[in-house]
């Protein structure tokens, strides 16, 4: 039976006399990693303050633990928080992380062992005593994760903690939290807009549009059977599979899906585990095995289903996982394609997209 | 021309041989001054600091009125003042009137609509998540405040620099509610009207140049401090 950490009840929020948000129910299993994913404006920050005991809701109640939220000074001493910007005072990168720990009157001595543990942790123990106004937005950011860090707190809340980083920054950061949180048993609640970093730190995915959550679900759940066009829309079209690294060299991979092996080329290590991205137009399908093909992944498929998308067809096939191919209307035709029969479905390995799991 | 030349060779001797009156002088009025500031420090930054951080009907009118009391005219304090104060004024049982308290009370209200307001700018400047931050971080609202003023302390140091500046250079009010008795309630602003007055250019000049001294100087140290703290 899984536990709750965190419930909410009919809860919104309005701003301006307006609602901006209107969750119904709400649920984190203890120990989960919830992405909030969505576009702009969906109200996924809006949510994210709101279970942080940040933004009080003109209606419904929370509850921490199976207890309703009523001491929310003491609920904010077992959490902590992190914006897009960093937010840091102006101090030095020690004082910074250790401001938390401060303001629990916790001891000195302890204070400092906790800082030095959670900079090293986040790669930033050489600027400790420097000013927090005169690092780069990638530490700057990296001292704000480690102050919420150092509190251990039992929620961590992340609201968009990398929408304000260029891409190699964000990608090292990244590879850093996606550890930390592995080697941390807190429960996390990220929000994002994109969907590699939700995939990437989040087992738990939520989907989210106009101020409410439309769809609930393990991430691969999630891309591979989107409850509406939204959903669609918004977290792409690609196929995704989990899977474990079975052989690793010189960026080519072999990975393991359960019913066969797929040929993919990433960064990843033997035996981790791996969702695989693949979008619906590298999948080409054939009906005779007859021909050579630089192709790595070639096998056996069924139509389940073939769906009118105007211009082009979308085939979605079952070949043991989850597999779907964009194809046009002459190949549907040229092929005779119909709903059970049997093709043969192809794609390169360099047409797989690699993400760490978390 | 000789007048201007022998006042400012006057004005030095006095400088230089420190003069006791003018020393008296020039001790009141930073003690004046001074106090008045401290007090609108403490006035000024509380209440900017709530106007800041509360949502409340009425708010844009309370800051506007903020706003154009950091241009209230000295005589018009020193009038509403004397009123308040005069025997049978609403205050007048306390009898402070030509009293050096009666300055700083008409200094305090000079200078505190301008402390309130840079305050509440500065607070307002902070950027907006950056209190939930600190909630977030397990601080009470008392101690989310003070690391919100050590935040804005740039900001808040150009407040106490203007208003310091705006009551040690102020004339209207000193004069009219502290009667410049000597020894008593004359400060280097009351004393350099009724200098000039009397024709005693060099002291006049004398108290002059003081003034501009002191100001510069309470200045140069704070503008020292604020740009030694400015992130580079």
């Amino acid at each position: 039976m899984k536990t709750f950490i965190l419930e909410g009840k009919g809860l919104i929020v309005k701003r301006g006399g307006v609602g901006v948000l209107d969750i119904p129910t709400f649920s984190l299993t203890q120990g989960a990693r919830l992405a909030l994913i969505g576009p702009n404006g969906a109200g996924k920050s809006t949510l994210l303050l709101t279970l942080a005991g940040l933004i009080k809701p003109a209606a419904g109640t929370i509850s921490y633990q199976g207890q309703s939220l009523s001491d929310l000074f003491g609920y904010r001493r077992r959490i902590a928080c992190v914006f897009q910007e960093p937010l840091l005072f102006d101090t030095t990168v020690h004082a910074n992380i250790a401001t938390g720990l401060k303001l629990r009157h916790s001891k000195a001595n302890g204070i400092d062992r906790q800082v030095k543990l959670y900079a090293e942790r986040f790669g930033i123990l050489h600027l400790l005593q420097r000013s927090a106004r005169k690092i780069s937005g990638g530490e700057a950011q990296r001292t704000s994760l480690a102050r919420a860090f150092a509190l251990e707190p039992e929620i961590v809340f992340l609201d968009e903690p990398f929408a304000s980083l260029d891409p190699p920054t964000r990608e090292g950061l990244l590879e850093d939290l996606h550890r930390i949180l592995n080697e941390t048993s807190a429960t996390a609640v990220l929000s994002t807009h994109d969907q590699e970093e939700a995939l990437r730190l989040a087992d738990e995915m939520a989907v989210m549009n106009a101020g409410r959550i439309v769809q609930t679900g393990r991430p691969e759940e999630i891309m591979n059977h989107p409850a509406d066009e939204f959903v669609a829309g918004f977290v792409g079209t690609e196929t995704v599979i989990p899977g474990t690294v079975t052989a690793a060299r010189q960026g080519s991979l072999s990975v393991d899906i359960g019913c066969r092996e797929i040929e993919a080329v990433g960064q990843a290590t033997l035996g981790e585990k791996v969702l695989l991205c693949i979008r619906p137009e590298n999948v080409t399908l054939a009906t005779d095995d007859g021909h050579a093909t630089s192709a790595r992944n070639v096998f056996p498929a069924t139509v389940a289903h073939i769906i009118p998308r105007g211009f082009y067809y979308k085939v979605e096939l079952d070949a043991g996982c989850p597999l779907t191919a964009y194809v046009t209307r002459q190949s549907v035709e040229g092929l005779g394609l119909r709903e059970g029969l049997t093709v043969i479905a192809a794609f390169k390995a360099t047409a797989v997209h690699v993400i760490k799991s978390p | 021309m000789d007048l201007i030349i022998e006042g400012f060779i006057k004005a030095f001797q006095l400088l230089f041989t420190l003069d006791a009156e003018v020393l008296g002088i020039t001790a009141l009025s930073l003690k004046i001054s001074g106090s008045a500031t401290l007090v609108s420090l403490f006035i000024g930054i509380s209440t900017g600091t709530i106007v800041a951080l509360n949502e409340f009907p009425g708010k844009r009118l309370v800051i506007s009125l903020i706003n154009t009391g950091m241009g209230l005219p000295p005589v018009v304090v020193g009038l509403l003042v004397t009123i308040f104060l005069w025997r049978n004024g609403p205050l007048g049982y306390f009898e402070i009137l030509y009293t050096p308290t009666a300055i700083i009370i008409a200094q305090t209200v000079i200078a505190t609509p301008i402390i309130t307001g840079i305050s509440l700018a500065a607070m307002q400047n902070l950027p907006a998540n950056l209190r939930l931050q600190i909630l977030a971080l397990g601080a009470s609202r008392l101690q989310m405040v003070w690391i919100l003023i050590k935040e804005a302390r740039l900001p808040l140091l150009a407040a106490v620099m203007a208003g310091f500046g705006g009551v040690i250079s102020e004339v209207g009010a000193s004069i009219m509610v502290g009667g410049n008795i000597k020894g008593y309630t004359r400060v280097l602003t009351t004393a350099t009207v009724m200098e000039t007055g009397k024709g005693n250019f060099d002291i006049a000049i004398a108290l002059s140049v003081i003034l501009l001294l002191l100001a510069f100087m309470i200045n140069a140290v704070l503008t020292h401090v604020q740009q030694r703290q400015r992130p580079r």
